[in-house]
């Protein structure tokens, strides 16, 4: 079981205010993902949840415990870290073995356990060696493995896969979902990869300077952003944000519409711009559109097999289904 | 490439490094001949190198009548006591300061290390007088405490230099894995920190070793250490040079024996830590 309540926590360090009362629900069983700018909270917001910070003042609730002030042992969560921390002293096998050996599991159960994660993880051949003598991308497992042999409530992970390379981390990233399906055991992610965010999650938390944007699954958030910010956070290139003239004729202060909801045609079309950098990357190309007036460059995703080039004049066509209003606040016009 | 040496530069330079060893170790090397020269030969005048009869006499008369054996126990019980006594205490109070430390921390590191420039002589007659209060004036006991007090500032300071190397994540790790406090600094921080743990280790039974102002102070025959020991030979019934160097030998070749060793073990530790 692994369900997990904010109530009205909050963090600050000294006077610096990090987190101003926040309440969420993380559901059992469920993927949870914080996303958010650099320095919003995320990683705070991870440790409160796991003891490694003090609150300072709301209260933490798993499984309808109140833990707001037990320490992070017994908890009953497992952490894996960005920096992967795993002990350099002890072999894989050991290291493993570590949080059993805290909690006093039998051997018999311990060499079983390590047995089947090992395998699970591809790390049998590896047991008997030291972290030093691993790979980025072994570590990261060893420190997933020992995680998962503990059998915790849920697991939390900040920004675990942001020291692999790019092709390791979309293994890792399928690898972590598997171990999800399979073991139906609360995640909560940290990261800043808004793509991390919209592939794994059952809900996303959106973050900004502490305080949650949108709580929703990434087709909500995708669809129906509940104001500007997560409507240009979520989403990849980012939506196109347009103000001025064009916003009031849709009755908003500002419209977004995302880069696949715009045609382009060489021919005719509502707005004309000019193409500047294009981006082709063979199943899609990325056009990026000056001169139209609307905003700095528009950003269109058009088919892989398109003809059209560095300096062209284009004319776009919003799909009018999928333009999104916000208010003189920014948030959200239905 | 490196810079090119032209082979007569690098004896000049080989030559003038042998030199300033020696000097170095002039003291030593005399101290070690005056040990086996009968008396008169150590005080002759022009000074005599090599050319004596070499004799074990002096090591045998110290051993014998002097009864090294003791003041040798005493020096170890308490260079060594009173080191594994302030790790004790060090290890869990440099772990607080180095990863839980609060707005006075970097105060209470200076202050301990203020106490450190205080004279020592400041505060003899204080202490001796709680000694005699209590009745352990010229124990081991008294020697210990008093040594690992003195000691203890230095002890922290190292660890907590060693350990502020130390990734804090990893002990985080450790605490979501269930390590109570005491596994954490046991399986965890202990283990890292071995090289620092080894060279302060060594370090402090070296300082303690050699300490003499408590030892001579505070100490009559019964807990006397070999401090005691050679400063017995500077005796009025006048000065036995030749046995004075014989017992200096045997005070301080047992620490160099160790610090020897211990070097050795010290850089395969280090080379070992860097290689992660
Ligand atoms: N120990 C601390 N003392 C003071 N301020 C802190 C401390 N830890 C974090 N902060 C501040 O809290 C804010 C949030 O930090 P946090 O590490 O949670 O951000 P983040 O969202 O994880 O960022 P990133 O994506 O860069 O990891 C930052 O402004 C940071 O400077
Ligand atoms: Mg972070």
């Amino acid at each position: 079981m692994g369900r997990i309540t904010l109530d009205k926590v909050s963090k600050s360090f000294g006077e610096v205010n990090v987190i101003p009362p926040l309440d969420l629900t993380i559901e059992d069983g469920e993927f949870v993902v914080f996303v958010g700018p650099s320095g919003c909270g995320k990683s705070t917001l991870l440790r409160l949840i796991a003891g490694l910070e003090d609150i300072t003042s709301g209260q933490i609730r798993i499984d309808g415990n109140d833990a707001t002030h037990m320490p992070p042992a017994k908890r009953g969560l497992a952490m894996v870290f960005q920096s992967y921390a795993l002990y350099p002293h002890m072999s894989v096998k050991k290291n493993i073995a570590f949080p059993m050996k805290m909690a006093g599991v039998d051997p018999a159960e311990q060499e079983r356990r390590i047995k089947s994660a090992a395998e699970a993880l591809n790390l049998t051949a590896y047991l008997d060696r030291r972290p030093g003598q691993l790979s980025g991308g072994q570590r990261q497992r060893v420190a997933i493995g020992r995680a998962i042999v503990r059998e915790p409530a849920a697991f939390l992970f900040d920004e675990p896969l942001s020291n692999l390379d790019a092709a390791l981390r979309v293994g890792m990233r399928l690898e972590i979902s598997e171990l999800h399906n399979r073991l139906e055991t609360t995640m909560i992610y940290v990261t800043h990869d808004q793509v991390e965010a919209m592939t794994m999650a059952d809900k996303i938390v959106v973050l900004q300077a502490g305080v949650i944007e949108q709580v929703g699954s990434p087709m909500e958030l995708y669809h129906k952003p509940r104001n500007a910010f997560v409507a240009g956070f979520i989403g990849s290139p980012k939506m196109n944000l347009i103000g001025g003239a064009e916003a009031a004729k849709h009755n908003a202060a500002t419209i977004g519409v995302r880069p696949e909801h715009i045609a382009v045609s060489a021919t005719e079309g509502t707005w004309k711009g000019t193409i500047g950098v294009s981006e082709h990357l063979g199943s899609d190309t990325f056009f990026h559109v000056h001169g139209t007036g609307l905003a700095d460059a528009m950003t269109i995703r058009a088919g892989g097999e398109v003809d059209l080039h560095h300096g062209d004049t284009v004319f776009l066509t919003p799909d009018a289904d999928k333009i999104h209003r916000f208010d003189k606040e920014g948030l959200r016009i239905e | 490439m490196a810079r090119a040496v032209t082979p007569a530069r690098k004896s000049i330079n080989t030559a003038a490094a042998w030199t300033v060893a020696l000097i170095i170790f002039f003291p030593i090397l005399w101290t070690i001949l005056t040990s086996f020269k009968p008396e008169p030969v150590a005080v002759a005048s022009p000074p005599v190198f090599l050319n004596f009869d070499w004799s074990f006499e002096n090591y045998e008369t110290v051993i014998q009548q002097r009864g090294y054996g003791q003041f040798f126990w005493n020096s170890m019980v308490i260079a060594f006591g009173s080191t594994i006594l302030g790790m004790i205490i060090a290890i869990p109070s440099a772990w607080a300061m180095a990863f839980v430390h609060g707005k006075r921390t970097k105060d209470l590191l200076m202050w301990m290390l203020s106490t450190k420039m205080m004279p020592a002589a400041g505060v003899l007659v204080p202490i001796y007088l709680i000694a005699v209060y209590f009745k352990i004036l010229d124990t081991r006991f008294l020697l210990t405490i008093v040594l690992m007090l003195m000691n203890l500032p230095i002890i922290i300071w190292m660890l907590y230099t060693y350990f502020r190397e130390i990734p804090v994540d990893i002990l985080e790790a450790a605490r979501m894995d269930g390590a109570s406090l005491t596994n954490e600094i046991l399986y965890v921080l202990t283990p890292m920190a071995v090289p620092g743990i080894a060279s302060t280790l060594l370090l402090n039974v070296i300082l303690a070793w050699n300490e003499s102002f408590w030892t001579l102070n505070l100490t009559a025959f019964n807990a006397a250490p070999l401090t005691k020991f050679i400063a017995g030979f500077s005796s009025p019934q006048g000065l036995f040079y030749a046995k004075l160097s014989a017992a200096s030998v045997m005070a301080f070749l047992p620490i160099m024996i160790l610090g020897w060793f211990s070097q050795k073990q010290l850089v395969r530790g280090l080379t070992f830590g860097a290689v992660k």
